[in-house]
């Protein structure tokens, strides 16, 4: 199950590329956007090139290839995630647009007065976690603003694990449904999923699970998970940009009003009020992302034939190694867990004395490129008590090689900013600023 | 190595010993701007003074968590501005920002821009142009509604 590092890398054109005067590049970002392989830009080329034309409402052949690529793009995401029908995959934007999908829909329920699952108002609640990125935050806010519902959450543990130690209080009868991440884009955490559904259920709540993280690095099972919907989007997982899939059960998706109304989602339409496409078409308002969503089928393609397991594996070596390698340097602190236990290919540390866009910034200069910022997660920046972090997030066309030149990169870094712990001056910690003198210092 | 025409030795200098930091009583306005793609923020207070030439910036007071460029950029603009009739001040910051819109083809005046000039790498950078405006929006900000409030009502 070992992964051909070197022939995958063949695989991506940009991993050619040099950057920054000549620097080989070292991509440690795939949590932010994958990098994409030659079959699935080959996959879409060939659509525009041999098939292009609109899906469902075209009666010509082109129109006939185009929905069947369309549609067998649908298909393919059914055993990738443990699906049991096309019906349950509903294309969206990103996760973000599947998330407030859901988010709309219940919105809509409970202006509509309906009662059931999906409505929602004062007294209800809904639950998410600290560590969600802001896709599965803010438009629970936004929901509750509009329903008069209320928002709670589970708190995050000093160590990076979800503090589940409160969970017979927070998930209650009055809980409407629990939002959580799978894998935290942050912390690399993988969070006992299963568990907090069962609970959920178990208190008639309905579960939303974020699986941006998860999805592209290792088997997913929607059933397993205990899942009522899920999310997951092409571009982190050697896909296109612009397509995601919400997949759900199907029973609540035949249950659940549509979010955004247009053309293609109807059954029928008077000038004063329509009736619905089953799903997964009811989801699906205008043209969709055709070719990215034959992207998508390529990008699955490619993944299945590499194999999730052996991916899973190989950055499970990395991230043991990127974790003793960074625990190694003195100033280094390391977000999220320790120990690579239940624990995806992203590292986010921070750096004594040397803020984190100023850190990317090294790195980038010798051709690595990190993420730096609060990675859409200021909540759970906040509640582990820093602003901001650098993250290095690996993916199956990664090294040891480039391990390893994150690890130099910091270490530069640190020399560059004269933040080199112990003895040496540190940069700038903000605990220094107090005593700033106003006359020009020494250069250190 | 470009690294140092980005951080040049005045930009780390700042960083490392910002000048005329903390918040000071009392002040005309105060406004607290936010880059919200990293996180960086600054509260910043101004204080403005008539002279003959007109308002004057009399103080500048700020506490800032950030980067080195926001960081440095904030001390800068304090040592720049502090002192110099307001008309100029905002000429100055229209200079500073027409150097980072510059693409690293900027010609900066040191009269009127001073150490800030140090600041010319940054227009390299796209993103990180908004880690050295995000002090220099806030001073114009709160200046702004300083003025407003000393207009008679």
């Amino acid at each position: 199950m070992t992964l051909d590092v070197a022939r995958i890398r063949k695989d991506f054109p940009i991993l050619e590329r040099r950057v920054r005067d000549g620097q080989p590049l070292v991509y440690l970002d795939s949590a932010n956007t994958s990098q994409k392989p030659r079959q699935v830009l080959d996959a879409m080329d060939d659509f525009y090139e041999r098939h292009n034309a609109n899906i469902h409402r075209a009666t010509h052949q082109l129109g006939e290839e185009a929905t069947q690529a369309y549609e067998g793009a649908r298909a393919k995401v059914v055993p990738f995630v443990g699906a049991s029908e096309p019906a349950e995959v509903v294309f969206a934007k990103n996760v973000s647009e599947a998330i407030n999908l859901v988010a709309y829909a219940m919105g809509n329920a409970a202006a509509a007065g309906q009662r059931g699952r999906f409505s929602l108002g004062p007294g209800d609640e809904i639950v998410i976690t600290e560590m969600e990125h802001h896709s599965n935050i803010v438009p629970w806010q936004l929901l509750c603003q509009r329903t008069g519902a209320t928002l709670r959450w589970f708190g995050v543990t000093p160590d990076g694990r979800l503090d589940t130690s409160g969970i017979d209080g927070l998930i209650t009868e009055r809980t409407k449904l629990v939002a959580l991440v799978h894998q935290s884009n942050v912390l690399g955490t993988i969070n006992p999923v299963r568990a907090i559904a069962d609970r959920a259920h178990a208190a008639g709540a309905l579960v939303l699970i974020d699986a941006a993280q998860s999805v592209p690095h290792m088997p997913v099972d929607v059933t397993a998970l205990g899942a009522d919907f899920l999310g997951f989007t092409a571009h982190k997982m050697c896909g296109p940009t612009g397509i995601g899939v919400l997949w759900g059960r199907r029973e609540l998706l035949e249950e659940m009003p549509p979010f955004l109304g247009g053309g293609e989602m109807i059954e029928q339409v008077w000038i004063d009020h329509s009736t619905f496409a089953p799903p997964p078409h009811k989801f699906e308002a205008g043209t969709m992302p055709i070719a990215q969503a034959v992207g998508l089928g390529a990008a699955i393609d490619y993944l299945s034939e590499v194999g999730l397991p052996a991916v899973r594996e190989h950055e499970h070596g990395l991230i043991d190694q990127a974790l003793s390698a960074l625990r190694e340097i003195d100033g280094v602190r390391i977000l999220g867990p320790a120990e690579p236990v239940d624990r995806g290919a992203a590292i986010s540390f921070t750096v004594d004395g040397v803020h984190p866009h100023d850190v990317s910034q090294v790195l980038d200069e010798r051709g690595i490129a990190v993420r730096a910022g609060h990675h859409c997660a200021w909540p759970l920046h906040r509640a582990m008590g820093i602003q901001a972090s650098t993250r290095a997030s690996f993916y199956l066309y990664n090294t040891r090689d480039e391990v390893d030149a994150l690890a130099e990169g910091i270490r530069e870094t640190q020399r560059f900013f004269g933040a080199v712990p112990p003895g040496g001056v540190a940069g700038s910690g903000l605990a220094e600023r107090g005593v700033a003198g106003s006359g020009k210092a020494e250069s250190n | 190595m470009r690294l140092e025409s980005l951080y040049q030795e005045i930009i780390l200098d700042h960083y490392r010993h910002p000048h005329h930091s903390g918040l000071r009583e009392p002040f005309d306005a105060e406004v607290r701007h936010v880059n919200p793609v990293c996180g960086d923020e600054v509260t910043l207070r101004v204080v403005l003074k008539d002279s003959d030439a007109g308002p004057v910036v009399a103080d500048v007071s700020y506490e800032a968590l950030g980067c080195s460029i926001s960081q440095a950029s904030v001390s800068v603009l304090a040592d720049l501005l502090i002192g110099r009739p307001v008309s100029e001040a905002m000429h100055a910051g229209d200079e500073f920002l027409t150097l980072m819109q510059s693409q690293g083809e900027g010609e900066p005046d040191e009269g009127v821009l001073g150490d800030a000039v140090a600041f010319a790498g940054v227009s390299k950078y796209p993103a990180r142009i908004k880690c050295a405006l995000l002090s220099w929006m806030a001073w114009k900000d709160a200046t702004a509604r300083a003025m407003h409030a000393r207009e008679p009502a």
